[in-house]
């Protein structure tokens, strides 16, 4: 067990309090004696008490626990709660999960995004269930007046070892009355119940009969419905509306223009929008809107510059000849090591703008009144969505709530509450409960994309094919992809990296695995590229170089531990039984580390009519412990789903800064028909506190796929989308 | 403006909008049926799938003026007790992730496996690539639908 101190002087944790009544509770007392019934648990409790702001116990001894972060999908609703029932000891079919609103005294880091949910609340989860079980423990003791040592816990029951017991529901409004304790033990995992149970997404019942759990599903009385026109191209914004036609037609209550973000508005770094000035339509249902918007004739402005997709892939590519004034890492002498090598190889690999196209487009309901704004709506930044609102609506911070509804995806693009700012602007003005809804071509031509990226790679082999020497040069739209202390860096001693960066009038954001989710692609199927030169196996080549960086690191600040890196290489290798010749099928391999997880795949695929057939897909990660891995399962085919979906598909391109896609018509997602035929996932079981899932296994995959079309093809695919690139490529000798 | 009465999920239902206006916000907007989500609008994502006389149609595209008494089945009328084997092979699957296609992902496979019972994995790609799940779950979705299957 685990001794830890609690978070005793926080306010925020600490704040004990009887929900209701106080005093002696005759509650049922079913769950010491029985099993319950699933007629039993609809029984909804008389009275709950609050025992921290994670949980709360009802009379009859079901517990509610409060999912503090935002839903979007990874399953945090399930596992985070799960984390806190373990350390607290109930049964999980006793426990109800409701989403937190936006609470920062209560809670911290309500936040979805760089898979940290459950890295960074595992403590904090934990310590909430320890600290109430300890709380509920002394209130026994105290009532039975024995030693806390002698008392023990069971599935939400309180035993001594004389054979008394009682049930938390019957001891939680004594225990709501406890002094926090200073210290709690917490479990051995050894001994957990809950966390690595495959437990089901607890929305599941609820999606599955189309329950209203969305933003979009939000509906108020007497609330208006508002969409939004904004320019048609990055570096316009509107001049003049003539709205003549839209206001006469049916249910059209105003039209307007908005700018959501005026001058001296302190942004918070959520507030990327290209589109802050906008033409709204407000009206009393949907239709009538979307018919009105289209009514509409606006006279537009430029701004700046308007770009094409020519403009700027030229720009990153005269990139890759120039050196930065400094390199961002540089081990040994890379320039003696090139010089005096044997072989040399180079490649440099593009990948296009991205859009998130989350299925629920942008979305947000908002009521703002003179006093107070309450907000409803898909949100992965709850906390600085509310500090823009304060500076935009000129309310104090406790005037503001923020409710998050699920989300129906993020992938990244809920992190910009562009759209929130808009709604409460708009509720502002027209004085009214307002739900503002974005079409499809409104979200996907908005901007906010992961960024166009170019990198250039070299390696020296000496004559004995070791790795001497390796170069990365990368650019990329307001940022370069490159991290500098990732592997290969402290496997080389001659090791360069350099970066740069092209400004773009075209917003750009993270998008699900920011730069990793290109990078990863383009340095693994460079080593693919280089273990062939150097005549090794690709798996036997990468874990060599492990071997130095563990054994005698270049450099200290060296972003990966060796070991586990290699650890998830002989994983995969182990369990796809790579080096067995599979007739007719082509493999690739490929390992990341990002988000503090590490990832190994190999891609098995057949070429039908020169499109990649993906077989099968084989998984190694480690992320520590797995929480819940049914969901940990689900997690890792939809990041490779996607990973391999985008590599292979899709793209956002312009021309004069009006994007060429809008809509699923002309950009292209995966399909069923062309999602891999299985994914097999092992994770390492290592105890490790744990970490991430929502990213970690996206970045990799494009290059297992790309190397195993090399093994089908001869052909290296080094630009994505690989549909529109393949077969258009020659290898480069 | 003009008046329909609808017969969704076995009841009828009166409205009274205007004839262009698309089945999918009838629903959505005033009969508050809000399982039947917005994706597209141009019937390329399948998130807004219905059953119209049993076959699985994309809600955006069919205007309240063409419903006329067709019997029309959204996933609130799947079933109801929330058995039907489709979805309690995605209950049993765990499919959802953020959850969003799934109303219309489900209304697709029930609409496949009420015409071919014992589907092939052709048939379940042909009949299920007009649903697109942004999450990835396609392979979690054709597992259930084999359960499904199996059980129907």
């Amino acid at each position: 067990m685990t001794l830890i101190k609690t978070n005793y002087n926080r306010r925020s944790f600490l704040k004990v309090s009887a929900a209701a009544g106080g005093g002696i509770i005759l509650g049922f007392n079913w769950l010491v004696s029985c099993t319950p019934s699933e007629k039993q648990l609809a029984q909804m409790p008389e009275e709950w008490f609050n025992i921290n702001a994670f949980l709360k116990i009802g009379d009859n001894g079901i517990v509610t626990i409060m999912s503090p972060n935002p839903e979007i999908g990874q399953n945090v609703k399930t596992s985070m709660p799960m984390i806190v029932a373990e350390e607290l000891d109930v049964d999980w079919k006793n426990v109800v999960v409701e989403q937190a609103g936006l609470d920062t005294q209560k809670y911290t880091r309500q936040l979805a995004g760089g898979s940290q949910s459950i890295r960074q609340g595992w403590q904090s989860l934990r310590m909430a269930g320890a600290t109430a079980r300890r709380m509920l423990l002394e209130a026994a003791a105290k009532q039975w007046n024995v030693p806390v040592g002698e008392l023990t816990t069971e599935g939400g029951v309180i035993k001594h070892k004389s054979g008394k017991q009682i049930s938390y529901g019957e001891i939680a409004s004594a225990a709501a009355n406890i002094e926090v304790p200073q210290e709690v033990q917490l479990k051995d995992p050894k001994d957990f119940k809950i966390i690595g149970q495959p437990t089901k997404n607890v929305d599941g019942p609820k999606i599955i009969k189309g329950e209203p759990l969305f933003g979009l599903d939000h509906y108020e009385e007497g609330m208006l419905t508002a969409m939004i026109v904004h320019a048609p191209a990055f570096g316009l914004k509107p001049k003049s509306v003539d709205d003549s036609e839209a206001r006469a037609m049916p249910g059209i209550k105003d039209v307007f223009i908005i700018n959501s973000l005026p001058d001296g508005v302190e942004k918070q770094w959520s507030d990327v929008n290209a589109f802050p000035e906008l033409v709204v339509v407000a009206g009393t249902s949907t239709w009538e809107v979307m018919k009105a918007k289209k009514a509409l004739k606006i006279e537009w402005e430029r701004v700046s510059p308007g770009e094409s997709t020519s403009d700027y892939m030229t720009g990153l590519a005269d990139l890759m000849d120039k050196a930065p004034a400094e390199p961002s890492r540089k081990d040994g002498t890379p320039e003696q090591a090139f010089k005096n090598a044997t072989k040399v190889l180079e490649r440099t690999y593009t990948a296009p703008f991205l859009a998130h196209n989350t299925m629920e487009p942008m979305n947000f309901f908002a009521w703002v009144t003179e006093d107070k704004a309450e907000l409803v709506g898909p949100i992965q930044t709850p906390e600085y969505l509310r500090k823009t609102l304060v500076e935009v609506l000129s309310l104090p911070e406790d005037k503001i709530s923020i409710m998050m509804t699920r989300m129906g995806g993020g992938f990244g693009r809920r992190l910009y509450g562009n759209f929130a700012v808009e709604a409460a602007v708009i509720s502002k003005k027209l004085n009214a409960p307002v739900k503002l809804v974005y079409t499809r071509e409104d979200d996907m031509t908005q901007g906010t994309y992961r960024p166009a990226y170019t990198v250039k790679y070299q390696a020296a082999l000496d004559a004995d094919n070791n790795l001497v020497g390796f170069k990365v040069r990368g650019a990329g739209i307001n940022g370069s992809p490159v991290f500098n202390n990732r592997f290969p860096a402290g496997a080389v001693d001659n090791y360069l990296a350099e970066n740069h960066s092209l400004g773009s009038n075209i917003s750009t954001g993270a998008w699900r695995a920011p730069s990793s989710n290109f990078i990863a692609f383009a340095e693994q199927s460079f080593l693919d590229e280089i273990a062939e030169t150097a005549g090794k196996d690709p798996i036997d080549f990468r874990l060599e170089l492990f071997e130095r960086a563990k054994a005698n690191p270049v450099g200290t600040e060296n972003d990966y531990d060796p070991e586990r890196y290699a650890g998830v290489l002989k994983l995969v290798r182990e369990k796809s039984g790579w080096g067995t010749d599979k007739p007719g099928v082509s493999r690739g391999v490929s390992a990341y580390y990002c988000h503090n997880s590490y990832v190994a795949q190999v891609v098995d695929l057949i070429m039908k009519d020169d499109t990649p057939v993906i077989q099968k897909i084989w998984c190694a990660i480690d992320c520590g412990i797995v929480v819940n891995p049914e969901g940990a399962l689900n997690q890792v085919e939809g990041g490779i789903i996607d990973g391999v979906g985008h590599a292979m598909y899709s793209a956002m391109t312009f021309k004069g800064g009006e994007p060429d896609q809008s809509n699923f018509n002309n950009y292209k997602l995966l399909r069923m028909n062309e999602a891999p035929l299985e994914i097999e996932t092992f994770f390492v079981q290592n105890g490790i506190d744990p970490t991430g899932l929502g990213e970690p296994s996206l970045p990799p995959v494009a290059a297992a796929l790309a190397n195993a079309i090399y093994s089908a093809t001869g052909t290296r695919v080094s630009s994505q989308p690989f549909a529109d690139h393949m077969n258009k490529e020659k290898v480069v000798s | 403006m003009a008046e329909y009465t609808l017969n969704i999920n076995g009841k009828p239902h009166h409205v009274d909008v205007a004839p262009d206006t698309p089945l999918l916000w009838v629903l959505r907007d005033h009969l508050k049926l809000l399982g039947t989500k917005f994706g597209c609008g141009i019937g390329q994502c399948g998130a807004c799938t219905i059953h119209f006389d049993g076959v699985a149609t994309r809600s955006c595209l069919i205007p309240v003026s063409a419903a006329g008494n067709t019997s029309i089945t959204t996933i609130e009328g799947l079933s109801e007790n929330q058995d039907h084997p489709v979805q309690l092979a995605w209950l049993e699957h765990d499919v959802p992730q953020c959850g969003y296609c799934q109303s219309g992902q489900m209304m697709s496979a029930a609409s496949l496996l009420k015409q071919t019972p014992r589907p092939t994995d052709e048939e379940i790609d042909a009949a299920m690539s007009g649903n697109i799940c942004r999450c990835g779950t396609y392979v979690r979705i054709k597992a259930a639908i084999k359960t499904a299957s199996s059980k129907s």
